[in-house]
């Protein structure tokens, strides 16, 4: 589990507050999104909602609000915020000299 | 306790059910702050036990005198500041007469006389009268033009100068002269301002501050002359100018003279009670008339008289326990100053004028306009002064109240009490439950910590709530945010939010907010959260597009959109769908398009295999299920053939739906379909705060149908009839008839100004109908068609705001191979197999 990481690229390549995906072949696409203060996360691109693609979502705080009902989803845990109930798959990121690393077995794991 | 009743005070309940007839009779001359204020606390003590009379010499409700200002910036209606209603007064069974002044007191018969010889006998009489403004005896001072600013009778004559136009001299540079500056200022006329003293509100601001302050009223545009000594105003019978001791004269068509107040005691005088500076009382408000009680700007308390609000309460506080016998006394008030002069927060409390022993600590942030001094005298704040940043003013006062030992403080004093309490990322919360119970939250209405959390524990658990139970945060509302924080203090979770809060992260309404960026001269995002002390680090999804759309509108040409804070419609200029496909919607102006475009689009279907073309209720065609990397290609192939975005995602100017008028129906008076393409193509590209749909029929059979728009054309034989706030959503709505124009060129200037009041006063993802609905139909024909002058700038302010939006976003998105710095969203970062290398 700790030797897999996976350099998917540069954090330059997702715009602040906004999201990149990574397909994963034979299963979801994984959201790796960056916030306003430069942090990166990295779930399943799916809302536990209605599967809404959370890559488009509003990207504000450490949370990203799905782009089809609004459902807010805490970008660290993949909860639902606040009433709705509900979680998406999480996948361990990290920026290591400027580029973006994801764990692979979790998001083979996560994404299958 | 049980009072015997008089024979004439046996007339007070009658036809009242379930009162006892023999209540005293309290009569109160002063129908304003502090006369009011003091029924409304005894009423809050024994509602039951006096029949109240009140006399006012102006013709209205009691309302709130300190946002005169406000009301003469255009800020708010005179509705808007009324304290207490005429309800008000008929349900605690309160006897208003308004607009009758009292003009004497017979002390031995115990009763008053007004101007209309209206004669009322009393047991108990108050006297409230405030205070008159003084106006300087200098020659020509009874010139006509000459206004003072102290009602709203002198409210409504400014307005009348300022529409009249011109320039405006104001003397005196306190407060309510700044004020008076400003509000004709933003009323479009040349202000200067005179003042006696070398710096601005001598009294409030050390000479730093009312340097700052002169230094920002200028960069807005009046002129301050400040050691500038009035000889006389000139003029041959209506004012015409003013000419200073030094010979310099300035042409002015009106003089508002607001160098100060006195305290109006001629009645009291005649009636022989004991008068000093203001009308003597003791602890409990008693004159020397045991039967005559008198509170506020008249009285005179210890030596002292004050012009402020808060002590004011304090007194009405004292005096209402005295009517009901629980005496507490009054012992002078401690005050301080939280203003907003033009929209510039300034602070003061306590002796900031030094001396033996003070110690100065001053903070200056010249870039940011901050200047911070406290002065501390044997280890006790005992004077502040704030400007540009007057947050901590409530936490400094409390300090000074108190007259608490700062010595430990000291070194982060100055940095307000965040970093004083512990560390710079205290939590605002702690701060607030750190103040004492009689710190003051609400200046406006003099409401106390105390006083809001007791309201709270009675059952009040939203902001409307405190807000009707105890008035905090009711009038100008910059203490919303205390408020809303002490809601959140003392009842956790349970607190309901208000439904005027923009959103979570902030204490504001959309109007304030808007108000305040363009106010504050605001730029962008970070700026409006910054200054507005937003409680997020970046806001969430519902203030960030409103927050990209209020800027947006506030500065055409200026503003750099940001696409983050746009829904992802807007970012894609398609809408999502629920499989996660966007549809795509190319412009046919007017609803018209020709076989080329149809090409265009049909090989776009094809190529791109999209399952579905549907015509939309506006007359367009919607291409379904575009996978989101294939959408620049899309647009690419639509510009190609002449295509532009359709906006058919944002909130914005969607279609203008015609139907084919003279041009090829029987019974069409004007061409409809031609009218229709050029408003669309006037109004294209228009950010709005929510959609935005017009519609063109060329006779009332309306096959447009036009009047469920949210601007409406029905062409008619002698022209154009134009209604606005159609809505044909959840709640189907017909217009309102706006006015009826002659000529397609009206009917497209109507249009234009109709959607930029629209742009500039609606709140985000509100449409026209409910926007029409909260402002009335009567507002929007007073701004759109009896106002040219108005029409004429709100239509030349949207025209000017087009030159910059009406490029195609697909162009820019599409334009090959353009590295947009958002391209990286449409395109997957490389595919994560199983077997590649770890």
């Amino acid at each position: 589990m700790t030797a897999d990481w996976l350099d998917i690229g540069w954090l330059e390549q997702i715009p602040v507050r906004g999201s990149r995906t990574v397909p994963v072949a034979g299963g979801e696409e994984i959201a790796v999104f960056r916030t306003g203060d430069n942090q990166v996360f990295a779930l399943v691109n799916r809302c536990p909602h209605k599967g809404g693609p959370l890559s488009q979502g509003i990207v504000h705080g450490h949370s990203v609000a799905c782009p089809l009902h609004n459902w807010n989803i805490a970008l660290k845990t993949g909860e639902a915020q606040g009433e709705d109930k509900g979680c998406t798959p999480v996948v361990p990121v990290k920026i290591v000299s400027g580029r973006v690393l994801i764990c692979r077995s979790s998001a083979l794991k996560a994404a299958a | 306790m049980e009072l015997s009743g008089t024979d004439w005070s046996s007339e007070a309940a009658e036809g009242v059910p379930g009162v006892p007839p023999q209540r005293e009779h309290l009569v109160v001359i002063g129908n304003g702050m502090a006369g009011c204020r003091a029924v409304e606390e005894l009423l809050a003590r024994d509602a039951g036990r006096y029949r109240v009379t009140i006399f006012g010499a102006e013709p209205h409700v009691n309302y709130n005198r300190i946002m005169l200002s406000p009301v003469l910036a255009g800020e708010k209606s005179f509705e808007d500041i009324i304290l207490n209603t005429h309800q008000w007064y008929r349900d605690n069974g309160i006897e208003l007469i308004a607009g009758d002044a009292v003009v004497s007191v017979d002390r031995a018969a115990k009763r008053v006389t007004a101007a209309s010889g209206r004669s009322v006998a009393y047991d108990r009489l108050l006297i409230a009268t405030g205070s008159d403004p003084f106006i300087i005896p200098c020659p020509g001072h009874t010139l006509d033009g000459v206004i003072s600013f102290r009602d709203m009778h002198d409210v409504d004559r400014m307005l009348a100068a300022a529409d009249a136009g011109g320039d405006a001299v104001v003397i005196g540079g306190g407060l309510l002269g700044l004020e008076a500056a400003h509000g004709l200022s933003l009323r479009g006329m040349k202000v200067t301002v005179l003042h006696l003293m070398p710096t601005l509100m001598e009294r409030q601001l050390d000479e730093a501050a009312g340097w700052l302050l002169k230094t920002a009223l200028e960069a807005r545009g009046q002129t301050i002359l400040t050691g500038a000594d009035t000889a006389e105003i000139l003029g041959d019978g209506k004012v015409e100018g003013v000419r200073l001791k030094d010979g310099t004269t300035i042409p002015a068509s009106i003089v508002v003279m607001a160098v100060g107040i006195r305290p109006n005691v001629k009645l009291a005088r005649e009636a022989g009670l004991a008068i000093g500076r203001g009308i003597h009382v003791d602890d409990h408000m008693v004159t020397s008339d045991p039967a005559i009680l008198a509170v506020g700007e008249c009285v005179e308390h210890d030596g002292n008289v004050y012009g402020l609000v808060a002590p004011l309460f304090d007194m009405c506080r004292a005096l209402a326990d005295g009517l009901v016998e629980k005496h507490s006394g009054y012992r002078g008030s401690v005050t301080s100053t939280k203003l907003k002069v033009a929209g510039l927060d300034v602070f003061s409390a306590g002796d900031f004028s030094g001396g033996d022993g003070a110690e100065d600590i001053v903070l200056r942030d010249a870039s940011r306009g901050v200047y911070k001094r406290v002065i501390v005298k044997d280890d006790r704040i005992v004077g502040a002064v704030l400007y540009g940043d007057t947050g901590d003013g409530g936490w400094y006062f409390d300090l000074l109240k108190r007259q608490e030992d700062v010595s430990e403080l000291r070194d982060l004093l100055i940095f307000g009490q965040a970093f004083a309490s512990g560390g710079g990322a205290a939590d605002p919360k702690a701060a607030v439950a750190a103040l004492s119970d009689d710190a003051e939250i609400c200046g406006c209405n003099g409401v106390t910590k105390g006083q809001v959390v007791a309201c709270i524990d009675k059952g009040a658990c939203s902001l409307d709530a405190v807000r009707a139970g105890c008035k905090a945060s009711a009038s100008c509302g910059s203490c919303t945010g205390l408020v809303e924080t002490l809601l959140a203090v003392t009842l956790g979770d349970a607190v309901q939010s208000g439904p005027k809060t923009m959103c979570k992260c902030t204490g504001f309404g959309h109007d304030d907010v808007r108000r305040e960026i363009v106010a504050q001269d605001m730029r962008s995002i970070p700026e409006v959260m910054q200054k507005l002390h937003w409680s997020t680090p970046d806001g969430c999804s519902s203030c960030r597009p409103a927050l990209n759309y209020y800027l947006l509108c506030a500065l055409p040409g200026d503003y750099v959109d940001d696409q983050q804070s746009r829904f992802v419609n807007e970012r894609m200029h398609a809408n999502i769908q629920k499989d996660g496909t966007y549809s795509v919607v190319p412009r046919m102006w007017g609803g018209l398009t020709n076989p080329r475009e149809l090409r265009a689009i049909a090989d776009v279907v094809e190529k791109f295999n999209a399952p579905m073309v549907k015509v939309t209720g506006g007359q367009r065609l919607d291409i379904f299920g575009i996978k989101k990397e294939d959408l620049p290609a899309v647009w690419a192939d639509l510009n190609a053939a002449g295509m532009v975005s359709g906006h058919a995602y944002g909130k914005s100017l969607r279609t203008v739906k015609t139907c084919v008028g003279s041009e090829w129906c029987r019974f069409g008076t004007q061409d409809s379909t031609g009218l229709g393409v050029k408003i669309e193509h006037m109004t294209w590209g228009s950010w709005m705060p929510h959609k935005f749909k017009i519609a063109v029929s060329g006779c009332p059979r309306n096959c447009a149908e036009a009047t469920i728009k949210d601007f409406g054309v029905v062409c008619v034989d002698s022209g154009y009839e134009l209604s606005v706030g159609g809505n044909g959503g959840i709640h189907v709505r017909a217009t309102d008839f706006l006015c009826k124009v002659a000529t397609e060129a009206e009917a497209m200037h109507y249009c234009a100004a109709f959607i930029q009041l629209y742009r500039e006063e609606a709140r985000y993802l509100e449409r026209t109908a409910p926007w029409i609905e909260r402002v009335g139909v009567d507002y929007v024909k007073a701004r759109i068609a009896d106002d040219a002058e108005g029409r004429d700038a709100l239509a030349g302010r949207f025209l000017y705001s087009q030159s910059f939006s009406q490029d195609d976003p697909w162009a820019e998105r599409a334009s090959a191979h353009v590295q947009h710095a958002h391209m990286a969203e449409f395109h997957p970062a490389k595919a994560l197999t199983d077997g590649e290398p770890a």
